[in-house]
Order: structure tokens, then sequence, then C-alpha cells
């Protein structure tokens, strides 16, 4: 689904992703780890083309889509869903999913249904301001609108950062739902118990390099929690 | 009590022409965060197109019909060749940019002057605009009052396209956060080259209205300019109800300080009321409210 080829990135002059390579199957999860700084969002940015690659090779679906532009990106499939729960703030929570659904017809106005049933406590914040919602209900957002744009892979930073435990387990099972459901997914986590509970491949990245990887799985852990102590 | 409401009148009257001149450089301010000095000789170039379009139509209610569309073509497709041609190279380049089309605006003056000669030429107001209007025992010139529904539709129109639709939407979520508008799945390049074209095309539409109360010459943007630009900083960058706020504020204070003194020196003194204001309140008088967004 999607492949990254000695990729590397940074900002201005200084580099701060080196050589990274990874492959994503299509239909599963991949999850990558690695502590604060480490160029995990980075990375991600480059996968989205918000920053450039400076070096290597981005593929999707055999494409070759390392100089495309970000929203080509998108509309080939690729959704993402930035760190720090990112929303268009002075747009209420309706427009933030219309703004999606807008690009597709009446399928998008049909997924923007099937989203809120994915996460019904939004159903009672359509009207408000986006940057009025919590964290939480921010993040719900940014999942939801991601989902309307009906991609064929989604790009997740973080998603349960910041946010309180009884949510974090809603937006985990969602995750876990959407991978189940044939969805592929590349997501940086902290939370390693649980992005190796449904990751099948996994990364570790330290100063902007691959320091570990290997297949997900509760038995990878140990050797994760290694190279993320290095 | 009558030299109030005659205050009130006129005051509401500068506000709705300080508003037309305004509005579209609020909107390509805070899209493109960069002062568009060419914007004053869009509104130029409307206000010639008014008087070709009267060379070509002899009656001046058509001829007005026609030129306030034509008008907002012209100085659209002025912004947008503009945008394409040099604003977008200098994304993040404020500075480069308020140089840039500086460049712009004198050459286009030029341009004016070669070609419609340097002497003020005029547009003929339709007779049903010619005499006064009887308003609250205020005898009001029937342009006035035109320009004033003019205004408001102007900012209707514009408030219905940024609410309404998926276009106003779009251009919304690229003013707040471009990234996240293109991770959206929007073009931003094309969103900027919408709202350029829209913004410039109401300054050709406030040149056309010009027309309706001055002579057109080569260097009517270069007053108006100014006090656009004084109504969108006072108002907050990119804030449609701030502008308008602030055009009607600002109109009234020069109507009041202009009753008991004079034009030019109602003008300076506006000038600094808005230079303290922004010292008390640099972020003008609407600004973004969002709880922690990048
Ligand atoms: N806009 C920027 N300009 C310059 N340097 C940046 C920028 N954003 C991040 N960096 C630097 O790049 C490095 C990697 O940052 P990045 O955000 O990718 O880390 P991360 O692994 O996502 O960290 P976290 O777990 O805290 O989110 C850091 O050293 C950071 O200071
Ligand atoms: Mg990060």
């Amino acid at each position: 689904m999607l492949s990254l080829e000695n990729v590397s990135t940074g900002y201005g002059r200084v580099r701060v992703v080196h050589d990274i390579s990874l492959h994503v199957p299509e239909g599963s999860l991949f999850a990558v780890m690695g502590n604060n700084g480490a160029g995990k969002t980075t990375l991600l940015r480059a996968v989205l083309g918000l920053r450039p690659a400076k070096k290597g090779k981005i593929l999707f679906q055999g494409e070759d889509i390392t100089k495309a532009k970000t929203f080509q990106r998108v509309r080939r499939g690729l959704a993402y869903v930035p760190q720090g729960q990112q929303a268009f703030g002075q747009l209420s929570t309706r427009e933030n999913l219309q703004l999606i659904a807008d690009q597709y017809g009446s399928a998008g106005h049909k997924r923007v249904n099937e989203a809120l049933d994915l996460f019904p406590a939004l159903k009672d914040l359509l009207g408000r301001r986006a940057g009025l919602l919590s964290g939480g209900q921010r993040q719900q957002l940014a999942i939801a609108r991601a989902l309307i744009s009906g991609p064929k892979m989604i790009v997740l930073d973080e998603p349960t950062e910041g946010i309180q435990p009884s949510v974090v387990h809603e937006i985990e099972q969602a995750i876990a739902a959407l991978v189940s459901s044939g969805l592929s997914v590349l997501m940086v986590e902290q939370h390693v118990g649980f992005a190796l509970g449904i990751a099948s491949d996994y990364l570790v990245m330290a100063s902007g390099r691959a320091v570990s990887e290997g297949q997900g799985g509760a038995a990878a852990a140990e050797s994760v929690r290694a190279a993320m102590a290095l | 009590m009558d030299a109030a409401i005659a205050q009130l009148i006129a005051g509401v009257s500068l506000g709705s022409i300080l508003l037309l001149a305004a509005l579209g450089l609020s909107l390509t301010f805070g899209q493109m965060g960069v002062i568009n000095n060419a914007h004053g000789e869009f509104m130029m170039a409307g206000a010639y197109t008014s008087y070709c379009v009267a060379q070509v139509i002899p009656d001046p209610t058509w001829a007005l019909w026609i030129s306030l569309p034509v008008g907002f073509l012209v100085g659209g497709l002025l912004g947008l060749v503009l945008e394409v041609a040099l604003i977008q190279r200098m994304r993040l380049r404020p500075l480069d940019t308020l140089l840039a089309t500086f460049g712009v605006a004198l050459v286009l003056q030029q341009l004016a002057k070669d070609i419609f000669g340097p002497q003020p030429v005029y547009a003929q107001a339709p007779g049903w605009l010619s005499g006064p209007v009887e308003i609250l025992g205020q005898s009001v010139p029937a342009t006035r009052v035109f320009i004033f529904f003019l205004a408001i539709f102007a900012v209707a129109a514009l408030y219905a396209v940024l609410r309404l639709t998926p276009l106003g939407r779009q251009i919304r979520a690229a003013m707040q956060n471009r990234d996240l508008a293109e991770a959206s799945g929007i073009s931003t390049r094309g969103v900027d080259h919408v709202t350029f074209f829209l913004g410039s095309g109401i300054a050709g539409l406030a040149g056309v209205a010009a027309t309706l109360m001055d002579a057109i010459s080569f260097n009517l943007g270069t007053g108006k300019i100014v006090d656009a630009f004084l109504v969108v900083v006072a108002g907050g960058v990119g804030q449609l109800k701030g502008a308008i706020i602030a055009a009607f504020g600002l109109g009234l204070l020069q109507a009041g300080i202009e009753y008991s003194t004079s034009t030019s020196l109602a003008k300076v003194l506006v000038f600094l009321a808005v230079v303290v204001f922004l010292q008390v309140r640099p972020q003008g008088l609407v600004a973004l409210r969002t709880r922690s967004l990048a």
C-alpha cells in the first residue's frame, strides 16, 4: 500500500529524519514509536508532502508520489490525522465535516453519517465551533474528517495523546475496528502496549533514524522498550 | 438634533464608501497575509471600466448596471494575474510583496495616464441618481444612498459565499490553517487564486461606485488605499465582521470631527485615533478566538 525508500527530510538545512525505509502492507497497521523529538511527526509530514523528501522515494499503491502535492496525495486516498487534535477552530463541527464531504458529493455526505455513528458524541456538537470542543472531542472530529474522504490508508499521529483514559479506550477501539474492516494505517503512538497489540509491523526511531524494527504483537514489547531506552 | 442626524447620515454614507474600498482588501489580506498595494489601482481600473462602458452604451442607467459586473470582472482578472505572476511567488515574504505591489500600482497608474490622459474624465450618473433624497428630514444625494445599498449588497453576497458555499468553507479553512486545509484535500493554491479574484473584483466594483461621486483619474486609488488599510487593520486582519464595524465606526468618527473642523483635519485625527487604538488593541476589533489551535 505504502512504501518509503530511504526517505530523509528536515527543516531548512537541518536534517531531522535520516534514511527511513518502511512498508505498510494493505489492510494492516504499521506503528512508528520513539521518544519525544525522535522525528516521528516529521516523517509523517513527509509522507503527506507537508515536508518535501530531500532524499528517497515514497510509493503509494505502487505509484511514485514523492513529488505530489499534499492535496493530490489526499485525493489519491491518503488521509491524515495530525498530532495535537487539530481542527478548523473557527468553523463549526458540521462545517469541519462538510468541508471534506463537499469534495465527494453524495458519497461524502453518506460517509458523514457513518462517521457520526462511529463517534456519536459529535452528533450533539454539530453547531458548535470546533475551537470550543474539548481535546478528546476534537480528536474524534479529526478522525471523523479523515474517514469522510473515504481513504485507502489513514496516517495517525499520536491519536490518544493528552486524552482522558475513558475516551482513549473509545478511540483505540475505533482504530482497531478500522483496521479489521480492511483499512491500512500508519500510526505514531507512544502507548507501546496498544500499538503493538494491533500493529502487524513496527519501527522505533531515535534521533531521526530507525533503531529497531520487527513484527507486532505483545512479544515485541520488550525489544521496543529497550530500543526506546537507548 | 438635526445636526446629529446630519452627522449620522454623513457618517453612514462615508462608512459605506470605506467599506466598499476595504472589503476586498480584508479578504485578500486575510488569505495571503500580505498587503496588496495595488488594491487602489484595481478600484481605478473599475472606475475606468465604467468610463469605457459609458462610451459604448449611451444610456447611463444601462451603463451603470453593466459597469458593475464588468468592473468586478476587470478588477478580479487583474487581481488574478497579479496573484499568479507575483504574489504567489513571494509567499511568506510580506515586505517583498509590499514593495512589488507598490511597483505594480505605479505601473498601472502610468498605464492609465497613457491610455486615458492625465486629465480626469467623468461617467455620467443616471438621471434617477442625480437628485437628492429625503431621509429623516435631511436631503441626501441619491448617489450616496445607492452606494450604501451597494455596500450592503457586497457584504451580504460575500458573507453568503463565505458562509454557505463549499468554496466559502474552503476559503475560511485555508485562511485558518493552510497545512490542515491541504491535508483535507484542498488545493490551497487554487483557493488563493479564487480569493484574490473575489477580493480584487470587489475593488473593481468599488471603483465603479466611486465614479458616482468623484471624477475618474489615474490617481483615484492612491487616496483610497490608505483609508482601506486603516479599516482592515482596525477591524482585525481577515475579519469581515471587524471590517464592517470599523468602516462604519471610522465613517461616523470622521463625520463627527469633520462637522466641527475640516475634512483634512478630520482625516488626520481619525488616523491618529486608529494608531492609538492599535496601541491598546494590536489585534484589532475582532480577533481570532480559539481554544488552543495551531
Ligand atoms: N517546524 C520546525 N522547524 C524546525 N525544527 C523542527 C520543526 N518541527 C520540529 N522540529 C525539530 O525536529 C525534530 C523532530 O521533531 P518531531 O516533531 O518530528 O518529533 P516527534 O518524534 O514527533 O516528537 P513528539 O513525540 O514530541 O511528538 C525535533 O528536534 C524538533 O525540534
Ligand atoms: Mg510528534
